[in-house]
């Protein structure tokens, strides 16, 4: 009972955090503030739906003692880690990116990292 | 039990497709790199939701797989955007 009011709340905010950083995606004016809100809101949205299916595993594990819920916990929990890692190396690279093709914040009146230099 | 599960992952079905308007429309090349890098982020979510769905670990399998090649692709456009390949 407890598991599954766990569960729900976790799906809930994962879901939830998701739609947040689409609205960003598709409101925000430039690419930098995209970044900001993608990069932030879908990673721990889709942590948090993971947290969910490691939850289910857990407990389904100790209800009816299968190995299948456990393997099931442990590769979503491996799949989660790589997701958390991987999503914030290839934002920074995608932001050094559009920084090093010239790309402009809009309204952008000074660029302290274009004066130290490359 | 009932399935929770299904449902969020018709809600993160659709919101791939929000991203793909701006994957459609993004103004400068690194918008239509950001709005890829989202697409492939929910695509892990819905994979792991959808192993649970359909009871194959094997897409949680795919989904791991997936985030690691989908990593190295950003890092490749990430390089091409900057200038460096």
């Amino acid at each position: 009972m407890i598991a599954e009011i766990l569960i729900v709340a976790c799906l809930a905010v994962g879901s939830f955090f998701n739609i947040l950083g689409i609205i960003g995606l598709l409101r925000f004016p430039d690419v930098y503030t995209r970044m900001h809100a993608t990069t932030k809101m879908t990673t721990f949205g889709s942590v948090f739906t993971a947290l969910a299916v490691i939850i289910y595993g857990v407990t389904a594990y100790l209800d009816s003692v299968n190995s299948q819920y456990a393997v099931l916990a442990i590769h979503t929990l491996i799949a989660a880690v790589a997701l958390a890692f991987t999503n914030a190396l290839g934002s920074h690279a995608i932001a050094r990116g559009a920084h090093r093709a010239g790309i402009k914040p809009v309204q952008a009146v000074v660029d302290r990292l274009e004066e130290v230099g490359p | 039990m009932m399935d929770y599960f299904s449902p969020v992952a018709f809600i993160l079905v659709a919101l791939v497709f929000l991203a793909m308007v701006r994957l459609v429309r993004g103004p400068t090349p690194a918008d239509r790199a950001v709005a890829v890098d989202t697409v492939n982020t929910l695509m892990v979510a819905v994979l792991i939701l959808l192993g649970v769905v359909y009871r194959q670990i094997i897409f949680i399998d795919v989904a791991i797989v997936y985030a690691l090649l989908s990593f190295v692709s950003t890092l490749f456009i990430a390089k091409y955007i900057g200038g460096d390949l």
